[in-house]
């Protein structure tokens, strides 16, 4: 077939961007769809979420480089074996707006070793425990604080004092503000773990993943 | 063109071959000998930097007796097809998951799984290089719908393939990689030739895995075969480390099985299908947007019954390009930022937005504060996380795409009342026409060779691209009627897709369908060491590169948006790409004037065997309609003043 060069064609036409139809709604940059008149903001919100996993080689990178490549902010990560073998729950505390929460759930619930993910409802049992290291110059003062913190004094020397405090994470950041007065030299934080209250399951899981 | 593709002959084996044909660019393979002798470190061929030779030197001293055991200098079976190692196990688990053809490039630590392959019936054929071989597998597996496969050695091996996989995944494109390891006792040493494959890979794959043990190592590779088939398609990787695959093994691996946890939902929640469908029926300007969900599922059908049953238009995105019918009274074609002005006006104005099987990428949506801001969203996929990823659905409906269409076939109550809807599609398809100028006393346009290779080809003609204006001219400007004809590189848009893409749809499709590709002169360059292989191995594909001397998008966005400054996109001088083509043994042609057009591809179209058409148009053409990166889909511009 041959194809007709005289036929004149003058390029592409059609109304121009100001001429054409609007539409009169907008989406947000979430894309929601949202009154145009009124910008809501979705506040980030901190939360836990727990998941279920095979423990296998590359199953902590696998979790940790898809929060990094898809930009979740991630304040805690724990991992540890749980009552199954061959099973460990590994605990994220993240704070993300809720698409992001809900993107991060689903995007871990991709991998392959992650058998269960559930994010924890708002009253979960939750703790963390620090491990502080103070200047030893005032060792009764430092004893208090402790004890009011229901804590444990692990190592004291003449130049330093080594405690524990386990709690949640307010009592933690409270308890790191009271040490401050002696000088902290060093802190080691667990992060959060966390288990779902009451008879409530953390995660569902069948008998082939127990 | 009616050549057949000669398969490669089983019996080739590409690093015996190698040395006598000079063609391959597999001559590297040449000092494998040594490599086998005793890895990792006499692989004398390479260059290496002082420090490493000495911590290669050490290694292999201290851990030569390990890596005696397990390397053996004969081969450590007879390649009778008995699994007698872990390579016959991953040759027999492939053969189980009916694979014909690999794609492929030897190499060291690979070199046991390519001699299981020794008397096997599946074709490998050697190509010019794996981002190569990666690209071919990626097309294979779209004309197929089955994964494409493709090998590698350790280390540049496998990360020459990275660019393909992460294509791939870009487009969940089914692809299974194979790379080989250094031995276990050497990984995490720096061996020669190791890389942390799974590391790099990880990012860029669906999944990946380490084989660890003789024994499963075959079970491994037919879970990555039904993980890389199954659900959301994409790719995987099996990294196969030396002493795994020279290990023992007896036991055939059976059939491919998806693990435990990978468990994707066939159809949607009933009490969904419902709600979405009450809205589809209410709605008065509704759309449907065919994403490549749609043809990877095989549901192209489904959903043209549904389309037409229901009077709904339908614009795609476009890996979605042939999922419906171009030349139909519904269709509107793609949208985004190249996509057609009747498809964006659509796509802004809808009430109700049908979206099957796509993840609502930027080049779709544009800014997603100005896309289809009025419409309920009914979002089908069987990846729930896509759901209100980008853009929120109203009615997320997870599951298979043509198993969800036909839920909701059978919820639809009544069709839209959308007369007046499909009229106003009707008036913006003739009001915003994709047309061009071509006089004839200018240089030739694109968009016309385009035309003219559509016309002169058939309906089932395949197409694949590099990257660039050309791809863009080869999507708006050819007549696409059927799903898997259109074979282009979407999410990652890598420039170098065309040519081993080509090779790979070719081996995949019917005898009797043609393969085409467009390519750009900068993309073309970047692989088309390819021909080689296309010729060596018989492969009737014809390339048409759009020669604009230049890398012409980007010098598109040069004079739209950096005050015409062209910077590092211009090329003063290219190689004459018909005479390029014949030094690789293929057929080269030029076209210069209009007079030739036809001529030129009649011959080039009808020639069996590889041949290259350098068709010299204006170097000054743009693709439009365009929304710029981040715009208003309903504010396409139609020229360059109108950005
Ligand atoms: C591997 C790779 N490198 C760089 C780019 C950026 N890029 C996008 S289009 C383009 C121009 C491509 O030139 P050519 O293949 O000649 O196509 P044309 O636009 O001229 O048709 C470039 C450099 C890319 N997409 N891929
Ligand atoms: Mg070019």
């Amino acid at each position: 077939m041959s194809r007709n060069l005289d036929r004149r064609r003058d390029g592409l036409a059609g109304p121009e961007p100001g001429e054409r139809d609007r539409p009169v709604g907008r989406r947000n940059a979430d894309g929601i769809r949202v009154d145009p008149d009124v910008e809501v903001e979705h506040d980030p919100r901190r939360t836990i979420i727990s998941a279920y996993v095979r423990d296998e080689p590359g199953v902590l990178a696998g979790v940790s480089g898809l929060f990094h490549r898809r930009q979740f902010n991630i304040e805690s990560l724990t991992v540890g074996p749980t009552q199954n073998e061959g099973y460990s729950r590994i605990t994220l505390v993240v704070e993300e707006p809720d698409p992001g929460i809900d993107q991060a759930k689903k995007q871990l619930g991709k991998l392959l070793p992650v058998v269960h993910v559930r994010e924890l409802d708002a009253d979960p049992v939750a703790r963390e425990l620090v491990i502080l290291k103070v200047n030893g110059e005032a060792p009764d003062e430092v004893h208090a604080i402790t004890e009011m913190y229901d804590g444990e004094t692990l190592d004291a020397g003449p130049e330093t004092i080594t405690v524990r405090i386990t709690g949640d994470e307010g009592k933690i950041d409270d308890a790191i503000d009271a040490y401050g007065q002696f000088g902290i030299r060093e802190i080691a934080r667990t992060g959060q773990a966390a288990l779902a209250r009451g008879a409530a399951e953390t995660a569902r899981v069948d008998e082939s993943h127990t | 063109m009616s050549g057949e593709p000669k398969p490669a002959s089983p019996g080739t084996d590409p690093a015996e071959a190698a040395p006598s044909d000079a063609d391959t660019a597999t001559t590297d393979t040449t000092d494998s000998d040594t490599t086998e002798v005793a890895p990792p470190d006499a692989d004398t061929g390479e260059t290496e930097t002082a420090e490493s030779a000495t911590a290669a030197a050490h290694t292999a001293e201290t851990a030569a007796p390990a890596a005696d055991e397990t390397d053996a200098t004969e081969p450590a079976d007879d390649g009778t097809g008995e699994i007698e190692t872990g390579a016959d196990a991953v040759v027999c688990a492939l053969e189980n998951a009916g694979v014909e053809h690999l794609f492929g490039v030897q190499g060291g630590a690979i070199m046991p799984v390519y001699d299981a392959l020794y008397h096997s019936e599946m074709a490998h054929v050697t190509m010019a290089h794996e981002q190569g071989a990666a690209h071919a597998a990626d097309a294979y597996g779209v004309v197929s719908g089955a994964p494409g496969v493709c090998m590698a050695t350790s280390g540049p091996g496998a990360t020459n393939l990275v660019t393909g996989l992460a294509d791939a995944n870009m487009d969940s494109d089914p692809v299974v990689a194979l790379t080989g390891q250094v031995p276990t006792d050497f990984v995490g040493s720096d061996a020669f030739q190791e890389t942390d494959t799974i590391g790099v890979t990880g990012p860029v794959t669906k999944a990946n895995f380490f084989a660890d043990d003789a024994d499963d190592v075959g079970t491994d590779v037919g879970t990555a075969f039904a993980l890389a088939a199954g659900g959301r398609q994409g790719p995987t990787l099996v990294d196969l480390p030396k002493d795994v695959t020279n290990g023992d093994a007896s036991e055939d691996p059976g059939e491919p099985r998806t693990p435990s946890t990978h468990d994707p939902p066939e159809t949607a929640a009933p009490d969904a299908v419902a709600a979405a469908a009450a809205v589809l029926a209410a709605a008065d300007r509704p759309v449907i947007l065919a994403g490549g969900g749609v043809v990877k599922a095989d549901a192209t059908a489904t959903l043209r019954a549904f389309a037409t049953e229901h009077g709904i238009p339908v614009v795609t995105t476009m890996p979605a390009v042939g999922a419906f019918r171009e030349d139909h009274d519904l269709a509107l074609e793609m949208a985004g930022m190249h996509g057609t002005g009747y498809a964006n006006m659509a796509v802004t104005m809808t009430d109700c937005l049908l979206a099957v099987g796509t993840r609502f990428d930027d080049r779709l949506t544009g800014g997603v504060e100005t896309f289809a801001p009025d419409a309920a969203i009914v979002h089908v996929d069987i990846d729930p996380a896509e759901i209100s990823k980008n853009v929120e659905a109203d009615h997320p409906l997870v599951g298979d795409a043509g198993a969800v269409l036909d839920q909701l076939a059978a919820a639809m109550a009544t069709s839209p009342d959308a007369a007046a809807w499909r009229e106003q599609c009707r008036q913006w398809k003739q009001e915003y026409p994709l047309e061009y100028a071509a006089p004839a006393d200018e240089p030739v346009k694109p968009q016309y060779v385009v035309e003219a290779v559509d016309d002169a080809t058939a309906d089932d003609t395949i197409v694949t691209t590099g990257v660039g204006q050309h791809q863009m001219w080869a999507c708006q400007y050819w007549t696409y009627t059927e799903p898997r004809t259109w074979v282009s590189s979407h999410g990652l848009g890598t420039m170098g897709y065309g040519v081993p893409a080509a090779i790979g749809a070719r081996l995949a499709a019917e005898d009797d369908q043609d393969v085409v590709c467009f390519d750009g002169d900068g993309s073309f360059l970047m692989t088309c060491q390819e021909l080689s292989v296309a010729v060596r191995e018989n492969v009737d594909v014809t390339v048409v590169v759009l020669n604009n001397a230049a890398i012409g998008m980007v010098r598109q966005w040069q004079d739209a948006f950096f005050g015409e400054r062209h910077m590092a996109s211009e090329y003063p001088w290219v190689p004459d790409f018909d005479t390029l083509a014949e030094a690789f043994g293929a057929r080269g042609f030029r076209i210069e004037r209009y007079e030739e057009v036809e001529a030129v591809l009649d011959e080039a179209l009808s020639y069996d065997g590889p041949s290259v058409v350098d068709a010299h148009i204006d170097p000054d053409e743009n693709v439009y309609p365009m929304v710029p990166s981040g715009g208003d889909n309903g504010l396409f511009a139609l020229a360059e003043e109108q950005l």
